[in-house]
Order: structure tokens, then sequence, then C-alpha cells
């Protein structure tokens, strides 16, 4: 396996939304390198016939009635946030426009 | 900036001459179902922000999903609709990412593993000609919040100085609808394009599954276009086209991205693999903001769901719910109908057939349900800027109008002004014909003491009709319709006329 | 009266249902302890985060008036108290996770096992500390300051659920709920003389336990002897429908396999000791103890077989892959956004530099760590080779304990290969931490129940006072009947052979 490198970490703090500095940088990727290390093992035994496991429980078809249940309302939904207006969630502003395919219509006239 | 975000746009036709399009379509429609995909939350559309959550849907620490059966079913009877195979078995994954409309930071989608795989759908043209459309999957995903840009310039993402967000769309059970590329469409790609979107629309109407609203979002197009040289043999480099939010945009968006992807080429650039955005008014498209970062969603099996494996029979009866096709629906209806391929056209352009075929489901003949919906309804939408089914009349409320005509109660002026009425909100056309004293005077009492008067009043043609001479009815029965002010149902006038003279 | 808190669950349920006491003298004398010994991060066992003392009384007031009534108790537990984790949603209280990225935060949900606590009767005293995020072996993790061992103060309690683990040794709470991951039940409860159990995967509802890994995680009893994790463990099991991963079928009668092997016999059943789990690595100390566990259970009239399990070996590194997969996508949802901490970032700072500055701060070092781990493991190009071969891994795991309960009725082994290390001692050192859950992860990777009981006390190599063993006893998924009654079985004899319940040997806190 390859050693991570301290562009890599920084690379992962980007898509893990971690601002983490410079000094964390070079302890995560000496950290992270050891356990990539340790944990590559993994690789040792698991041959191509064996089905992956992703669920510790054989469940399947678990469904719920199309049925209203009480939720929260406009004040308990609030009640965490760090801003409040107009009855939604203040947020800084966004720089990224929406990466999702087809959510459209997510800009709306203020 | 290069040169891809300020093209020289190439001639249509000569694009066409020069270039083959590939088309691929991604339609994601929000279900009808009563609550959401993972939880128990109403789906209604326009409630005051943030009173349609749950835990679960806000994503708050220690909520989980649970699977909406009903959205389940709506996804393979839009599978089975498609003609797709139901897959036997299927998880659920995470795509991961960070933006502030969703609340887990993760999507739960069906992307790796989805419900419905390798289906078509025939699309007519407006010549006639069947374009099959091949469809590559349908999956079960859901619906993120909206922002809201406040400040900098108005609604927009850029520049705006915060924003506010409301999750009540969030967990809204989405069905994303993916074509494999369409091939050969040349010059009609648009038209094609606009077909396909037109007919999943109505197949997906007459499941009855989703309301379908483009304007709403309940139905959104992505369009996915790349340009080849002609009889080249190879793939352009394609585009991603968001936000076409009507069927019109579909053609636009397809014809734009054409153009300017030749001017692109022509110029001996490459074409940018990248998200665009269309925009309603110019009819452009734009590039999106390009990342630092690439985007990596690091899917993985959804872990607090597990998998769907839909038994044979569930599956069977599912396939037994489906509705006619629509193009077979659509050849019914012109037979049933006598319509002309002209007409027919016209109905479905007019985004009618629906409407007309729910007034005669409601006892209206078909002539005349749609001479109204096509002709004075539409007149109606256009000046009130709303869709047809926008208008504040239902086809029950329309049948029940064509039907007082029919039995003479209401002239068609008359029926025209009970239709104003409906829509002005007065009530039901009965209520509007009470309300504004509208009906055809049928109560032959004070019509009979109109004819008494009009005869007293002209005694020598009351003695005319009274020898016989019929004709002469004529002038009384004038008289009376000039003092009902039209009201009155002049073959009745007539009627009682001679019955008055000849006791 | 003899003190109330040294009482077990079963003794007090008893004296307030036939109302030789009241609920509300026994949810006082537990909270005047927690007075007395809790203290702060500084001193004292600090294994409360958050005490609810006067929703306490009120609770346990309505069962004394039930009572008083002539109404039947709500359940066997009825009005005794217990310490709750701080990784289940209460509605009441501040909700945590250990983390400074909810300090302060109060759900506006009862988490399904809160709720069935609450339907029960049972006082919830408070929020326990835990390692943050379930994340760590020894609490020290937790952004609010380490939890104290009773039986040593300059020692772990183990983790993450140390709080629940230490309340229960140090006499807070004769009841606590914790939730296992990799073995965050069992291995404190090994550490601090106590009994954890961790209940199949999908016997206890987890809506509103926040998630550490999801496939994973699993709330379960913690208290100081066998019967009462079985009278709690009927509490707290049952289907949910709230919960997709949740077993609709009947809980297993685990009160009743308690008191049947509290009688004291295990003849015909087989106990297979897993080659794998107790070798090299494992404390002398420790091995000593499982020798001696294991002639008691021959004593009860068990077979003892060798059993072994050769992907347990592969087990640790597979579980660190799944685990920081699912946790950086977990807590992905930690974001400045919609709850808990914000912290801004100048006056123009965007929606992304502050979620990234908040989970930064707010997140501790071990969490983000396995988050970049998480992160890693999951990337295009490298899910084959990490996450993809370490669920692979799970599915040879589950193979090795099917292939193993064909030979036996239960598997055993030591709880934790060491006993409770100095507070410090791993702090820095993640992968000798990790170490420690060597002998748990197999469980959580199958998805199937096992449980700590004491076997007994050894010294380490840093010497001192002599420290608590665990002896792991696991059984097959919703197996949980067998294994309670081999457990009150060990217990029994154990009680009989050496003076009286282990716990009574812990020193008085000072
Ligand atoms: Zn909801």
């Amino acid at each position: 396996m390859p050693a991570i490198s301290r562009d890599e970490v920084a690379h992962l703090a980007r898509l893990a939304r971690l601002a983490v500095t410079e000094d964390e940088l070079d302890l995560f990727a000496g950290q992270l390198d050891v356990i990539l290390g340790a944990v590559a093992r993994v690789g040792e035994v698991a041959a191509d016939d064996i089905p992956p496991t992703s669920h510790a429980v054989p469940l399947s078809n678990v469904f719920r009635p199309d049925e209203l249940r009480p939720g929260l309302n406009q004040e308990q939904a609030l009640a965490g946030a760090p801003a409040v207006e107009e009855g939604r969630f203040r947020v800084p502003r966004i720089l990224d426009e929406e990466p999702l395919a087809g959510s459209g219509i997510s800009g709306e006239e203020a | 900036m290069t040169l891809a975000n300020s093209p020289t746009l190439v001639d249509y036709d000569e694009v066409v001459e020069r270039f083959d399009p590939m088309l691929g379509l991604e339609v994601h429609v929000e279900l009808n179902t009563r609550t959401k995909m993972f939880c128990g939350c109403p789906t209604a559309f326009g409630a005051e922000p943030n009173t349609q959550v749950c835990p679960t849907c806000l994503g708050l620490p220690g909520s989980l999903p649970v699977v909406n059966r009903v959205a389940v079913e709506s996804a393979m009877r839009i599978g089975l609709a498609l003609n797709c195979s139901i897959a036997p078995w299927g998880r659920f994954a995470r795509k991961n990412y960070f933006y502030p409309d969703m609340p887990k930071n993760f999507q739960t989608s069906q992307y790796d593993e989805p419900i419905a795989v390798n289906g078509w759908l025939d699309v007519a043209l407006d010549d006639g000609e069947i374009v099959r459309v091949e469809i590559e999957r349908a999956h079960m995903e859901e619906d993120t919040g909206k922002s809201l840009h406040v400040g900098g310039q108005t609604g927009r993402i850029h520049g705006a100085d915060y924003s506010l967000l409301d999750y009540n769309r969030a967990g809204v059970p989405l069905i994303e609808i993916v074509t494999k590329m369409i091939p050969g469409t040349g010059a009609r790609a648009p038209e094609v394009a606009r077909a396909y979107v037109t007919t999943l629309r109505e197949l997906v109407k007459a499941l009855g599954v989703s309301d379908v609203r483009m304007d709403q979002g309940s139905m959104r197009c992505d369009v996915n276009l790349s340009l080849s040289p002609r009889d080249s043999g190879t793939l352009g480099t394609r585009t991603e086209t968001k936000n076409v939010n009507s069927l019109r945009s579909v053609e636009r968006a397809v014809r734009f991205e054409m153009t300017r992807q030749a001017g692109v080429l022509d110029a001996g650039d490459p074409i940018v693999q990248e998200t665009r955005h269309f925009e309603e008014q110019s009819g452009t498209t734009r590039a999106g903001r390009r990342k630092e970062t690439s985007e990596d969603y690091r899917y993985f099996p959804e872990p607090d769901l597990v998998p769907i494996a839909p038994p044979v029979e569930w599956v069977e009866e599912l396939r037994g719910t489906l509705p006619e096709p629509p193009r077979e629906r659509r050849k019914r209806i012109q037979a049933d109908w006598s319509l002309s391929d002209e007409e027919l056209r016209d109905l479905v352009n007019a985004d009618a057939l629906d409407l007309v075929a729910a007034t005669v489901a409601a006892g209206a003949p078909s002539q005349e349900a749609r001479s109204w919906w096509v002709s004075y309804l539409s007149q109606q939408a256009n000046s009130q800027g709303v869709t047809l089914d926008e208008l504040a009349i239902t086809p029950e409320q329309l049948a029940r109008v064509i039907e007082l005509v029919a039995g003479g109660e209401l002239n068609n002026k008359l029926a025209r002004q009970v239709v104003d009425g409906v829509l002005a909100g007065e009530g039901s056309p009965d209520d509007v014909v009470a309300g504004r004293g509208l009906a055809v005077v049928s109560d032959d009492g004070p019509l009979i003491a109109a004819v008494d008067e009009a005869l007293a009043a002209q005694p020598e043609v009351a003695d005319k009709i009274r020898s016989g001479k019929i004709a002469a009815a004529g002038a009384i029965v004038g008289a009376v319709m000039k003092a009902t002010r039209g009201q009155a149902d002049a073959q009745r006038v007539r009627e009682l006329v001679l019955q008055r003279c000849s006791g | 009266m003899t003190d109330l808190t040294r009482l077990t669950a079963a003794e007090l349920a008893a004296g307030i249902h036939s109302r030789e006491v009241s609920a509300v003298e026994v949810a006082q004398a537990h909270l005047d302890r927690i007075a007395e010994v809790d203290g702060d991060a500084g001193r004292g066992v600090h294994a409360f985060l958050h005490v609810a003392a006067d929703a306490a009384l009120a609770s346990a007031a309505l069962v004394d008036e039930a009572i008083g009534a002539g109404s039947a108790p709500a359940s066997p537990l009825a009005g005794v108290p217990l310490a709750l984790k701080d990784v289940f949603t209460t509605i009441d209280m501040p909700t945590t996770a250990g983390s400074k990225i909810l300090e302060g935060w109060r759900p506006p949900y009862d988490a399904t096992v809160t709720a069935r606590l609450r339907a029960a009767g049972i006082t919830i005293l408070g929020k326990t500390n835990m390692d943050e995020f379930a994340m760590g072996s020894s609490t020290e993790h937790s952004a609010y300051g380490v939890t104290r061992n009773p039986w040593d103060g300059t020692r772990v309690p183990g983790g993450s659920g140390g709080g629940s683990a230490s309340a229960l040794a140090a006499f807070e709470a004769p009841l606590s709920v914790g939730t296992d991951t990799g073995g965050s039940i069992r291995q404190p409860a090994a550490f601090t003389g106590t009994v954890g159990v961790k209940p199949t995967y999908g016997g206890v509802s987890r809506y509103g336990l926040i998630a550490c890994a999801s496939s994973l995680d699993q709330g379960g009893p913690c208290a100081r002897t066998v019967l009462d994790a079985a009278l709690l463990h009927e509490v707290l099991a049952g289907y949910d429908p709230l919960d997709s991963t949740s077993i609709d079928a009947a809980v297993p009668a685990v009160v009743e396999a308690a008191r049947a092997g509290a009688s004291g016999d295990l003849a015909g059943l087989k106990v297979g000791v897993v080659r794998e789990l107790g070798g090299e690595g494992y404390q002398p100390g420790v091995r000593a103890s499982f020798d001696a566990a294991l002639q008691l259970l021959e004593k009860l009239g068990a077979e003892i077989v060798e059993v072994s399990c050769p992907h347990f070996e592969y087990g640790l590194a597979a579980y660190y892959l799944i685990l920081p997969s699912e946790v950086s996508s977990n807590l992905a949802r930690f974001d400045a956004m919609r709850y808990g901490l914000r912290v801004q970032v100048a006056d123009t700072g965007s929606a992304e530099e502050v979620m990234a500055a908040t989970r930064e701060a707010g997140f501790g070092a071990e969490v983000k760590r396995r988050i970049m781990l998480g992160t890693y493991a999951l990337s295009s190009g490298y899910y084959d080779a990490y996450y993809g071969q370490a669920q692979k891994v799970r599915t040879l795991i589950s193979r090795d304990f099917a292939a193993a309960f064909e030979r036996a009725d239960v598997l055993v082994s030591p709880t934790a290969p060491t006993t409770a290390f100095p507070i410090g001692d791993k702090v820095d050192d993640p992968l000798a931490m990790y170490l420690n859950d060597l002998a748990t992860i197999p469980t959580n990777l199958a998805g199937t129940a096992a449980m700590s009981v004491p076997s007994g006390l050894a010294r380490d190599q840093h010497g001192g006072v002599e420290l608590p063993v665990g002896l792991q006893i696991m059984a097959p998924a919703l197996g949980e009947a067998v294994m309670y009654r081999v457990g009150a079985a060990f217990e029994a004899v154990r009680d009989a052979e050496q003076d009286g319940p282990l716990i009574r040997r812990v020193r008085e806190w000072s």
C-alpha cells in the first residue's frame, strides 16, 4: 500500500471539511500511515469469492406505511439553530453551487 | 477565462450538417406520496418553512430512516411502465458531500443498485415518427431542502450575503429516470428531447404517482449532450445542463448546447466536461463554478436501511395496476373521439388531453369538452398566465356547464359567463347560475306572464296566431326575448306562445 | 436501613414495590452519592456529564404515587435509578455524545431507549461521560474530561462507556445503559468489575442513539449483577418500527435464564474457548483469571472445548476500516448549519469555511483522525482495497462464529487483554489503544451477542492495587438466554468461591 502523503491528508481534510492546522497535517500524516499499514492486512485473506457483508442482520424489505407521523413544529425545529430568520435556518453565504444533479430550483428569489 | 465561456454560436443548420449530437436525459420526478421517503412528514408543496420536518428529515443526531412502502411501489410502477426489469435485490447507498441544503450531508440514493433497469419508452414526434428511447435505470432517492439567497444580486447564490434554509422539501421521495445515450437524432435532437419529456410526463401522470409540475419542481430535467464530427464514429465530451424546468426549455437547452459546443469545437478548443445551468430568460446555458477539489462522493451501502428484495408476486401485482401506455391511449382516444391527427396533436400540445378525458369521464360529449378546453379555457389560461390544469375549474364542473347547455338551461353566451364565475371563485356552476341569476328563464311562471303581456300588447298579432297563422308567433317571441334580456329559451317561449293562443 | 446505594436493582425494586422504601428515597440516596463522589473532571469519579436531580425525583415520586394508589408497577424496575450514556437523546436533558460540537444541545425528541426507560418507570439520574462519539477505549477522548476508575483513580475506566461503568462501580447508580460498537460496554465492565451486555444487533433500537458506526452500534444494559442486567435488558430490548434494522421477534427470556443460571448447573453445556483470543498480548494476570474461570465453568458441569476462529485476527483491521468509514459519513451532519456549535469566520466567512472551522474546533483529535481514515478508505480508488475487503473479512468472521457455534453453545475469552491502564498511558498511541478491542470486536462485526462478567482481580506491570478482570461470554444472534444463563451461573459460583461479589472489594472513593 502506498504511504500516505501530507498532501493526501490535506486533500482528505478538505473532503471532510476539517480546517486542520499545519501541525495536525504532520501528526495525522504519520498516524494515518501507521494505521493504514496495520489495517491493510484485510487484503491478505478476503478472496474474490467471499461476498461482502454490509449489514449485521439478515433482514430485507423493511417498510413503513405511507402514513403521517407527527413531527416537529417550526419552533422545535429551529430551537437548536445557531441563527434563525423568517422561520428558516440562517447560514453563511454559500460559495459552491448546488452539486446535486436534478435538484433544480434550489435558489429562489429572496 | 477560456473561449468555452463566451463561444461563437454556430448556425443550427450548419451544426447538424457537420456534427452528430448524442443526447441523454435525466429526469427527476417528485412522488406525490402522503409522506416523505424515509419519515412520516407530509410532502405538500407551499407550507410555512420548516413545518413539515422531524428529527429524521432534519438529520438530527440519532435519527434513522425507514423506507416508505408506497414510494417503493411508485418507483416499481414507473419502472414497469418504462418496460424495465425490477431488480430482485438492491441496497440504498450514501452519496457523501457537504451542502447546506442536505441535512445529513449525504444523500440516501439507490445510485449503485437501482430498483429498475433496462427499459424503453416509445416517443412520437410531431410528424408521427416514433423514436424508441432506451431507459438505463430508474432509482429512488431523496430531495434536498430549499435555500433562499439574501442580499447581493437578488435571489442569486453569487454575491449573496447569507442564505436561509427550509427543509420541508428535504426527504421528499424522488425517482431519477435516466436514459441511455440516444444516438442518431440529428437535427431532431431538440424535438426528441422535448417529446421524450412530454411523453414521460404523461406516463407518470397517468400512473398517478406525481403531480409532474415542472414549474413547481416536481418534475425536473437535466440534459446531457455531446457532439461528434458527422460520421466520425467517435464520442464527444458531454456537458450536463441543469435547471431545465419546462418542456419548451428542454428543447431550447438542447438546441443551444448544440450551437455552443459546435462553436467551441470550431475554435479548436476542447469541450469541458462540466455541469452547466440553463438560463430561462436568455435561453442559453452557462458554466457552473469550477470546484477547487474534485468531487468524490464516497458511495457505500446505507447501513441504516436493509436491502429491498421485491418478491415476484409483488412486482406482478403492481404490473397489473399499470395504466394504458400513453401512445396506445392516444390511439384509442383518437379513435373513440374520431379525431384527425391534427386535432389530436392540438390537444396534446395544448396539454389538454387529460383534462378533456376527465371531462368526458364526467359525462360530457368529447366534442364539447375538447372545444371548451382548447379554445375558451386555453385563452383564459393564457390571459391569466397559468397552465390549463391550474385554472380554477375542474373537469367535473365543466361537464356540468356542458350539461346545462345541453338541457337548454344555458345558452353558449351564458355558459361562458358561468365558466367565468367558476374561474372567479364564485362556486360551482349551479352556484354561479343562481348567484348571477344567469339561468335561461325556464321557470314557466314568469315566462308565461311575459308572453301574456306581449300578447296583450299586440292583440292583432295574437288574433292572427289564434286563427292559425303560426308564423306570426315570431313577433311575440321577439318581444318576450327583448323583455327578458335574452335570458329566456327562445324555443320554450315559442312553445308557450302557441300554447297560450290555442286555449 | 442499609445503604441504599449498595443494593442491587432487583433488591431496590423489591423494596420499592413492597413500599419498604420509596422510590424518592432511593433516588435521593443516589443523588447524594453522586454529589459526594462524582465531583468534576479534576477530582472525583466524573461519571456524569449532567445530573437531572429534579426530574429524577419527580419521576420517582410518580412511581411512589402509583404504587401508593395500588397500581401494579410499570415494570419490574419501576422506581430504580439509572445512569444513561450521553449518546441517547433526551428531550429534557442536554445530549452531547461527549463532544464539544454538541455542547448544550437539547434534542427535541427522546431516543426509543429513553422512552422505554421512562415507560418502565425507571428513574433517569442523568447522562454519563463517554469518549467523544463513542470513539475510544478510555473516556480520555471525552471533550469534558476523563472519568476515573473507582478501583484506582489514576486508572481509566475503559471506554467508550466509562461513565456508565464507573457510575456502577462507584455506587452512583445500580443500573446504567451503554452502547457497544467494538466493546464500549464490555471493556469498561471488565475494567470496573461490573456486568456489561452487548445484545444481538437489532435487539435494542438505535433510534435516538447518536451514531458512531451504524452497522456496529448496539445499546445494552450495564449493572453490577447478571440478574440486574437481565432485568434491564428486557426493558431496553424489543422491536422498534423507527429502526429499520430492528429485529421483529420476541425478546429472549433473559431474566428467566439468569434466574435459572444462578442455581449453578451447566451440565451438558459446551463452552468453547477461542484459541485466537487469549494468547500473546494478554496480560499474565488476565490469562490467569481466565484460566481460573474455565475451571469454575467446568466445576459447574460445562464441557470445555477448544474452537478456532482463524479470521478473528483480521477483525481489528476490518473494524478500523468499517468504523471510520461509517463515522466519516455519520458525523458529516455536524456542520454548524442547523444545531450545535458554530464557529464564526471573520465577517465574510462562507458556509464552507464556517463548516470546516467548526468541525476543526468542535471535534477532538481521535474523531478527526477517524473521519480522515474513513474518508480515505471510502475514496474512489481505495474502496475495494479497504472498505470492500473489510466487508469480506466481516463475512469470514461471521462464518468463523457459525462454525464455532456448531461445536459450542457459548464461546469465552478474556474481555480485554489487560486490566485498566493508567490515565495518559495510551492516549498518544492510537494503535496501542485500538488493541484493547481485540477480543470484543468480532462480536460487533458479526452482529452476535456477548457479555462481560467479572472473573477476578489481577495486578499489572505498573503494580499498585489489584484491578478487575472480565470474562467475555459470546453467544449466537438472539442467543442471549444461554449467555445470561452461563453468566449467572459463573457469577454465582465465583461469588461463592471468592468471598462474595467482586464489587464489594472496590475501595471507598476519596
Ligand atoms: Zn421528517
